[in-house]
């Protein structure tokens, strides 16, 4: 595998967006994943949600661990900043970069091995400081890079390839994430981009710790018929527990709901989610009665996506410890060395 | 009658049961002791426990400026009944031991002043809440000693006030306890110590100052803004005192804070943190021991390779494993020099006390800044936590911080092309740029993978070893401006020296008198940073045996020495000390003579030991 850049040409009819940006400048250098594997799916929903909210690349972070999916960051925006550092570890390398510097867009890709069995530490600890950042899992239920071991989501009743069962139960990131107190918790498959892009562009928007948890099959390894994440399993179990529409502040809203069947959530930097229920019996505000409805979907092998938890306080870590809004990385020399005449005072009290 | 006094060289020594509150009340005594003008070291031996078990506090006193650790107590106030066999042990002839003789007991040495206080009784008639009767003990204790050996009692008020400045109402019970314990030896007893504190001059422009408030400062200093750490003794106080003053000095207007402060989840995390803050240009640390290094092996390797300043405070502690937790040693030295898997090589600064906790802290930030790589600060149990008299610290208001090489978004629009790890300039330093900085140029990937001159993802095996060899240039090229060895040439004559570096600099310099003494005359030097720099080797070829002394069993940095610096291995003679004590001037000579006696060409020349030390 070698560092292959896509042509810079231009065909001059590519549409921009209003930063004069097209979407070829959202993307990265080509994949070198299996052909068809669910995270090459991700990668194209990032690039479009991107370019659809113009954001600045050079002002977005990417942080990755190691594996398939931890790859992924290279696939896309070329011209943000970068960094694939060690398997199950980007939750510190993320907290660290966003308490250096609060103003970038923190968006981290993991994988399930990288985020629920090595990594499952520093996850939790990262969503429970509500770092302030997406965190995208591709979850294929197996170890990618490494050929096919079981992973940490890999469901009790999907077998391997070769038919081996696994005797553990599988660990839910969704639910524990909502337990942990991250503020926006949703799920997708990587087959429905027209849902996933909608929820990339909330995710990026909610300030504070965002974490969607995509069904990324893996067809090299866990697409066969005994996989609950193949691709035709997610297809046939997957049910929406509600449809997000994004209108970001400029816009105004025009599609029309039905009364009483859609919740309104208006984020910190003025966009309005619209949360439209398919699930009557589920309210993604209120933790209490839509952890049991998880449950219940969990039980029947049925995959429930969409918008699962949404906290409107936003908060994130640097309210919660009180650092100058000025990034950290910012703040001049002058103003962090107390200089000689307070070390003066300092040593007169150790006399 | 009693022989004429010793004025102010002595070791006083404290025995007491750890929570009791003790530890307040010598430390006192040590501030009295320096703020009467007398040179003092204080060390705090304790057990890896929070309540119930012996602990021990010595304050050397020493106008000749002696203040390394040393062997055999003149004053042992003994507080703790499961201590005191050991604790009588260790009085040296005519000397003098106070106990609580509320319950009377013989101590079974003729040779020795024993002095009993009843002090739970006195207690007990002048305080009836249990925790107060407890804690004035100490000041009791305190009191005697106002009589015994001559410390200043305006002194210890003054301390005291200053101490409870913000609770006025505990001063006088506090006085009270003092003048309590003062009176009874005055009214009732005849024996005084042979050592005696006098007004000296000698600590002018000192400072008494732990290498853990000190390092915490020069983080504080160098303009640090993030620090993450996961608790772990004998460095949890570095990143505390770090705090406690940057809550103080970062408080910006609005109450928000110009620093942030993060108890990770554990080492692994809290390194992440610190890499993760740096890569994106904000000066980061974490501050760690033994156990933490080696979780922090694999991260330590990523900011090696993908060049990402890091700086490390790992106050060390007796290893292997969790050793001995609250006992010092200089350990982690092969650990260090090659963290992590692959061929790595790191730099280390070796602080000789908290002075150089402070100078050397905010150097390192400037050095993992300049070389972009992990710089060790490798402090131990000793500097960290104890309190050491110390020049007072200065600061040149002129100092900036050195950020090395990073481009800003005007230097970028001058580069034709930006390659993150390009060696532009034949020094083996690339260009780096934070995150964010320019919406065209500069964006980069940084990876632990093997990566090409721009970041990108490579297999070929040419590059890769051209990248290796770059960094191992780059680290080469910063032997230089690393802290210069100490290098004290005693005699031009001389062709036999010590080595040693960190906390054992003052018993090696008290030694180097005694070995004078005792007719041999060595040269000395106090390695202060690895790499080594040419003045190493320069020295050691102007010798024939170099006595390397250091606290570790298998001589470490003599290893290093022999990979690093090739000198001859039948040059260095390993001294090896693993007690976990602070080192003693005692063990400095008789190691080294026992040393000598095996060589041929000293064997002669001195007498076989018949010591009765
Ligand atoms: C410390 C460490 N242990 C093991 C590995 C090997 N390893 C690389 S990727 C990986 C699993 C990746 O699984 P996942 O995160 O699910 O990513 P996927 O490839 O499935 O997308 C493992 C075990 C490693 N890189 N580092
Ligand atoms: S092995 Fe699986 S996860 Fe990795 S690239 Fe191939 S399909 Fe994707
Ligand atoms: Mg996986």
């Amino acid at each position: 595998m070698t560092h292959i850049l896509k042509p810079q040409f231009r065909h001059p009819k590519l549409r921009t967006n209003a930063l004069g940006l097209t979407r070829r400048d959202y993307e990265g250098v080509i994949s070198t994943l299996c052909a068809g594997c669910g995270h090459d799916s991700v990668t194209a929903a990032l690039v479009e949600a991107c370019f659809d909210m113009e954001l600045p690349a050079h002002r977005v972070a990417k942080m990755s661990g190691i594996g398939c999916s931890s790859k992924t960051t290279n696939y896309f925006l070329n011209r943000s900043h970068g960094f694939n550092s060690v398997h199950g570890r980007m939750p510190s390398i993320a907290t660290g970069a966003n308490l250096a510097n609060r103003d970038l867009v923190y968006l981290g890709v993991s994988g399930d091995g990288d985020t629920a069995s090595i990594g499952l530490g520093q996850f939790c600890h990262a969503v429970r400081r509500r770092v302030n950042m997406l965190y995208i899992c591709e979850n294929n239920g197996t170890y990618g890079l490494t050929k096919g071991q079981f992973s940490a989501t890999n469901d009790r009743a999907s077998k391997n390839r070769r038919g081996m069962e696994t005797p553990f139960d599988s660990i839910d990131l969704c639910n524990m994430a909502i337990e942990l107190g991250a503020g926006f918790v949703a799920r997708a498959f990587s087959g429905d981009k027209a849902q996933l892009v909608p929820l990339i562009k909330a995710g990026l928007h909610y300030r504070g710790f965002a974490l969607i948890d995509v069904i990324s099959p893996c067809v090299t390894f866990n697409n066969h018929t005994t996989s609950t994440k193949s691709y035709d399993y997610v297809r046939d179990h997957n049910h929406m527990v509600g449809r997000l529409d994004l209108v970001p502040e400029r816009e105004e809203i025009t599609a029309e709901y039905e009364p009483g069947t859609s919740a309104d959530v208006t984020l910190h930097d003025g966009a309005q989610m619209k949360l439209s229920k398919l699930d009557e019996s589920y309210d993604p505000t209120d933790m209490e009665t839509a952890l049991p409805v998880l449950e219940r979907y969990k039980k029947r092998g049925e995959i429930a996506t969409g918008v699962l938890y949404i906290d409107d306080r936003e908060q994130d870590l640097h309210d919660l410890i009180g650092t100058t809004n000025q990034p950290l990385n910012e703040v001049p020399a002058d103003a962090l060395c107390p200089g000689s005449s307070a070390l003066d005072a300092i040593n007169d009290a150790h006399r | 009658m009693q022989p004429d006094p010793i004025f102010n060289e002595f070791v006083l020594k404290f025995g007491t049961v750890n929570g009791s509150g003790s530890a307040s009340a010598n430390l006192l005594c040590a501030k009295a002791l320096f703020r009467m003008g007398i040179p003092v070291s204080a060390k705090n031996i304790f057990p890896s426990n929070i309540q119930g078990l012996p602990t021990w506090y010595e304050i050397r006193v020493s106008e000749a400026g002696h203040t390394a650790r040393r062997d055999g107590v003149d004053v042992m106030v003994a507080m703790n009944p499961q201590s005191y066999k050991r604790d009588t042990a260790e009085v040296v002839a005519g000397g003098l031991l106070i106990y609580d003789s509320t319950f009377e007991r013989d101590f079974g040495r003729e040779d020795i002043n024993i002095v009993g206080i009843p002090i739970a009784r006195i207690c007990a008639e002048h305080w009836t809440d249990t925790r107060q009767r407890q804690l004035f003990k100490n000041l009791l204790y305190v009191g005697a000693l106002i009589e015994l050996i001559g410390l200043d009692a305006a002194v210890v008020e003054d301390l005291i006030a200053q101490q409870f400045h913000a609770k006025p109402m505990l001063v006088e019970p506090n006085h009270k306890a003092l003048h309590l314990g003062r009176d009874y030896v005055r009214e009732n007893i005849d024996i005084r110590a042979e050592v005696r504190a006098r007004p000296a001059n000698g600590t002018k422009n000192k400072i008494i100052m732990s290498g853990n408030e000190a390092a915490g400062l020069g983080a504080l200093y160098a303009g640090a803004t993030v620090a993450t750490w996961y608790p772990i003794t004998p460095s949890t106080s570095l990143v505390e005192n770090y705090e406690r003053h940057a809550t103080k000095f970062r408080r910006n207007e609005d109450g928000t804070l110009n620093a942030a402060i993060i108890q990770a989840e554990d080492e692994l995390a809290a390194v992440g943190m610190a890499i993760g803050a740096s890569w994106n240009g904000a000066r980061s640390f974490t501050a760690t021991s033994g156990p933490g290094i080696s979780l922090m092996a694999e991260f330590i390797g990523l900011a090696y390779f993908a060049e990402i300043p890091l700086v490390l405070f790992n106050v060390q502690r007796g290893g292997p494993s969790t050793g001995m937790p609250t006992r010092t040693q200089q350990s982690d030295i092969l650990t260090c020099a090659y963290a992590s898997h692959g061929d790595t090589l790191h730099i280390m600064l070796l602080p000789g006390d908290p002075g150089e906790c402070f100078t050397m802290s905010v150097d390192a930030f400037d050095l993992a800044d300049r070389y972009q790589t992990p710089v060790f600060v490798m402090s131990d149990l000793d500097i960290g936590m104890n309190d050491w008299v110390i020049d007072a610290l200065e600061w040149d208001d002129s100092r900036q911080p050195d950020r090395g090489k990073v481009l800003d978004a005007a230097a970028l629009d001058e580069v034709e092309e930006f390659a993150r790890y390009r060696d532009v300039d034949g020094d083996g330093i690339p260009y780096r740029t934070y995150p964010g900085t320019h919406p065209e140029k500069g964006a980069f990937f940084t990876r632990g993978t093997s990566h090409n001159d721009s970041g990108g993802y490579t297999e070929d095996g040419r590059i890769h070893a051209e990248n290796l060899h770059r960094i191992k240039r780059k680290i080469d090229g910063a032997t230089e401006r690393l802290p210069a060895p100490a290098i004290d040439i005693r005699s031009d004559l001389s062709r036999i020296a010590i080595v040693n570096f960190g906390a054992t600099d003052l018993a090696v310099r008290e030694g180097l008198e005694l070995l004078d003494e005792a007719g041999q005359t060595l040269n000395h030097m106090r390695l202060r940073a690895f790499p080594f720099a040419a003045a190493v080797n320069e020295f050691a070829d102007r010798h024939d045996y170099l006595f390397v002394i250091e606290q570790n069993r298998d001589s470490q940095m003599r290893h290093l020495l022999l990979a690093e610096a090739g000198i001859e291995p039948s040059k260095l003679i390993a001294v090896p000390n693993i007690d976990g004590m602070p080192l003693t001037a005692t063990f400095v000579r008789d190691a080294v003579l026992d040393a000598l006696r095996t060589l041929p060409e000293y064997k002669d020349a001195l007498t076989p030991r018949i010591s009765a030390e």
